[in-house]
């Protein structure tokens, strides 16, 4: 008999800490399926962040260093250009990614570092107790926007697909979102991609993911899971913002 | 053995390079450029990556991701770039990341100026960034030692696990002196910590600072104090000259040691007895020989480009603070070899035996 | 003399970094300890740029030099700026062609040097850094020129040998003035 789903090789059997209808662990099982998927679990370096995936590195049966907020596309830069036959990943929410790390994602992109980045974008901060993001919606209300995001004080989101596709460095940018089943087949897609990318050394590759958050948005998992796709995809559309060229192996 | 002529920060940078470095992350700040631009040239040469980082916070980190992944990484900078630094510096300490820092100082606080400085001391040796860590932290005296001391810094980067430190100044950086270069060592970045990818290992490698567990991190702290006695009772390193016969032992490191030296030749040609203890480790502190020298009735004169950060060392050393006497300069000015003399003469003389 | 502690200094563009250069390879050369230490001001930009070049058989100290025996001053600034530091029985070589006044000062040798003048005579405007350099070695005999000779070949990019000849002829003609 043909075994159709199975436990990803490349997580650990720990249990996770993510709250309850948190899609982090989705997300996490995409990255490990992709990672089996390409054979490349020998030879992988995963980053983590500071956020809600700070022990990123407990979830998979890889190398992982921890990296200080926002920081991570940097040590992403040092691990590769110590063993550029490695795969190297970072892991990064909205916060540690758009908002303290900006220089460093932008700058990895920019020189088109061959390294993935799972970019998880759930429009909060998690793990300090959901202040507000640099890619929290207009009018959301969080802990530190308390009558909700005034763009007229603190300004507007950043779209990390759009802003990153005006530069020239990039191979591969996509936004996704693991709110349905469909979506989630189209999200492991990508982030296949995007590691099959890398070890054709095609360069930079973002996959940025719309996530929920039940816990700080207020919602049960499955309202979070609707204001993703009645709510954020308005905001970030779906889509390749830099097509990939064709690689050897990937299911483009 | 030939020896060549090399400016001190290109003698730091290519004794790193022969000690088995071949990786560089930097961000420009004077007056440490020529140890980027040197790299940028050289290490093309030898097969290694300099790269030329978005920040001096973004380098340290390039250091911490390549230091994990086994490699023996330098990064250089000066006092306001080493302030930026001070976030990574505390991870490599807390994940025991091997590296090598290099602080071509100048005067502060703030922007300051471009002059020569040695009030980084502190920062250097009593943390600088958050938690209970220790660098080791080297002070050349002269270009040979930029070299040596250089390469001794990464073995014991590696021995140790643990980020090296070497604080130098803008005198010692741009003065050239005649050196003899070690020969050129290749090392592999295959240390059995690193993340390499599992590679066939069992168990996955992690390079992280993080207990959020309070015994995990009462632990990870315990075993960091460990390793900082073991390095503090085998790592002490100094230059004593003419301190047994001295009734006065100046006390100073880098470039004020050579303003000192110069003050204490002029002063032997008029029998005076003065002595210099040259700290080559800020940490560990040379406490011991300060100790003895304090119990066989010795005065001591700190002289330092700071308002008095090394003396308090020195102080703490001696254990009596009226046998140690300052000359400070704020950063702006080096003291002169006249101005040295001139103090150690009047200490003398108060002392009785001018 | 155990220790030359010298002063070079002139306009940037002079070559005062230069024969300063070449002052410390000349002593390494030899042998000897050397340092050299480049300082320039604010002033970098048409006022004085000047280095301390330090030659002792023992160990050096400070290499900032303060209290020169040996000043080469390349221009008039230079002059004025340090000629009083120089010590009792100390040398100072002068570039007579830029400074109008000679400098009296007891206890020092002073030597004039039309540098430009010489440099042009010898065919290269750009060579009176090395006529003065040739004047101050024979007054102090801090390194020999055979040293300086060989430092050329260290200190100047292979693509600048063929002017070797030419500076060569420069400092011996320097220390012509001086020697006899």
């Amino acid at each position: 008999m043909k075994k159709v789903f199975a436990y990803p090789r490349a997580l650990s059997q720990r249990r996770t800490h993510y709250c309850p209808g948190c899609t982090h662990g989705i997300i996490h099982r995409l990255v490990a399926e992709a990672i089996d998927d390409l054979g490349i679990q020998e030879r992988t370096v995963g980053i983590a962040p500071v956020g809600c995936a700070v022990l990123a590195y407990d979830y998979f049966d890889v190398d992982f260093q921890e990296a200080a907020h926002g920081r991570a596309p940097a040590v992403a830069t040092g691990v590769k250009r110590v063993h550029p036959d490695a795969v190297v990943f970072s892991y990064q929410g909205d916060g540690d990614l758009a908002s303290i790390g900006m220089a460093e994602i932008i700058h990895a992109a920019t020189r088109g570092e061959n390294i993935t980045v799972i970019f998880v974008n759930n429009t909060v901060y998690g793990m300090t107790g959901g202040q507000m993001a640099p890619t929290t919606l207009p009018g959301q209300k969080t802990t530190t926007s308390p009558y909700g995001r005034d763009t007229a004080t603190v300004g507007y989101p950043i779209r990390v697909c759009e802003l990153l596709a005006t530069l020239d460095g990039p191979a591969y940018l996509e936004r996704v979102s693991v709110h349905d089943p469909q979506h989630i087949l189209k999200a492991g897609q990508a982030i296949r991609k995007a590691f099959a990318l890398q070890v054709a050394g095609k360069g930079f590759s973002l996959v940025e993911v719309l996530s929920s958050c039940p816990t700080n948005w207020g919602m049960t998992p499955a309202e979070a899971l609707r204001h993703i796709k009645e709510t954020l995809i308005p905001y970030y559309p779906l889509g390749v913002y830099r097509a990939p060229e064709e690689v050897t192996g990937g299911d483009a | 053995m030939e020896r060549v002529m090399m400016k001190g920060n290109e003698a730091l940078a290519e004794g790193a390079i022969r000690a088995g470095c071949r990786y560089f992350f930097g961000y420009p700040i004077t007056p440490q450029n020529e140890i980027p631009e040197y790299m940028a040239r050289r290490m093309p040469e030898v097969g290694g990556v300099f790269l030329q980082a978005e920040s001096e916070v973004s380098a340290i980190n390039m250091v911490y991701g390549a230091g994990g992944a086994g490699a023996r990484v330098l990064t250089s900078s000066s006092s306001p770039g080493i302030s930026l630094k001070q976030e990574g510096i505390s991870y490599l300490a807390g994940a025991q990341v091997p590296c090598v820092i290099v602080n071509v100082a100048r005067g502060g606080p703030g922007l300051g100026g471009l002059n020569p400085s040695q009030a980084d001391y502190f920062q250097a040796t009593k943390g600088g960034g958050h938690g209970d860590y220790r660098l080791l932290v080297y002070a050349p005296g002269n270009a040979q030692e930029m070299v040596d001391l250089i390469g001794l810094a990464f073995d014991k980067a590696e021995a140790y696990r643990n980020p090296v430190m070497i604080l130098t100044d803008a005198i010692m950086g741009q003065m050239m002196e005649p050196v003899v270069l070690p020969p050129l060592r290749t090392v592999a970045p295959d240390q059995p910590w690193a993340t390499t990818g599992k590679r066939g290992r069992s168990k996955p490698n992690i390079i992280n600072s993080l207990g959020l567990v309070g015994e995990d991190l009462e632990r990870i702290n315990r075993e960091l104090q460990a390793k900082y006695a073991r390095m503090a009772a085998s790592e002490v390193r100094y230059e004593a000259d003419g301190v047994e016969e001295a009734d006065l032992v100046v006390v100073a490191y880098g470039t004020t040691s050579r303003v000192a030296r110069s003050a204490i030749a002029r002063l032997r040609q008029e029998k005076k007895k003065v002595g210099l203890l040259r700290p080559i480790t800020l940490w560990p502190f040379p406490q011991q020989i300060l100790a003895e020298l304090a119990t066989a009735g010795k005065r001591f004169l700190v002289v330092e480009m700071s308002a008095g950060q090394l003396v308090e060392d020195v102080i703490l050393g001696v254990n009596d603070r009226e046998k140690v006497a300052f000359f400070g300069k704020l950063n702006g000015t080096v003291p002169t070899v006249r101005e040295v003399y001139d103090r150690i003469r009047s200490l003398l003389s108060e002392g009785g035996e001018g | 003399m155990v220790t030359h502690e010298i002063i070079c200094a002139g306009f940037g563009g002079q070559g005062v970094m230069l024969i300063g250069q070449l002052l410390a390879y000349g002593g390494m050369i030899e042998g000897k300890e050397v340092t050299w230490f480049p300082s320039y001001g604010p002033e970098m930009r048409g006022g004085t740029a000047n280095c301390s070049v330090v030659i002792s058989a023992q160990p050096i100290g400070s290499p900032v030099v303060a209290e020169p025996d040996g000043l080469i001053a390349m221009n008039g600034p230079s002059l004025v700026r340090f000629k009083g530091a120089v010590k009792p029985g100390g040398v100072i070589v002068y570039n007579s062609s830029l400074v109008a006044e000679a400098p009296e000062l007891q206890g020092v040798r002073i030597c004039a040097v039309p540098a430009n003048e010489l440099a042009r005579e010898l065919g290269n405007d750009k060579i009176g850094n090395m006529v003065v350099l040739g004047a101050f070695l024979g007054l102090t005999k801090a390194v020999t020129v055979a040293s300086i000779e060989a430092a050329l070949q260290q200190v100047l990019p292979a693509r600048r040998h063929h002017l070797i000849p030419l500076n060569s002829a420069a400092l011996r003609k320097g220390l012509s003035l001086v020697e006899g």
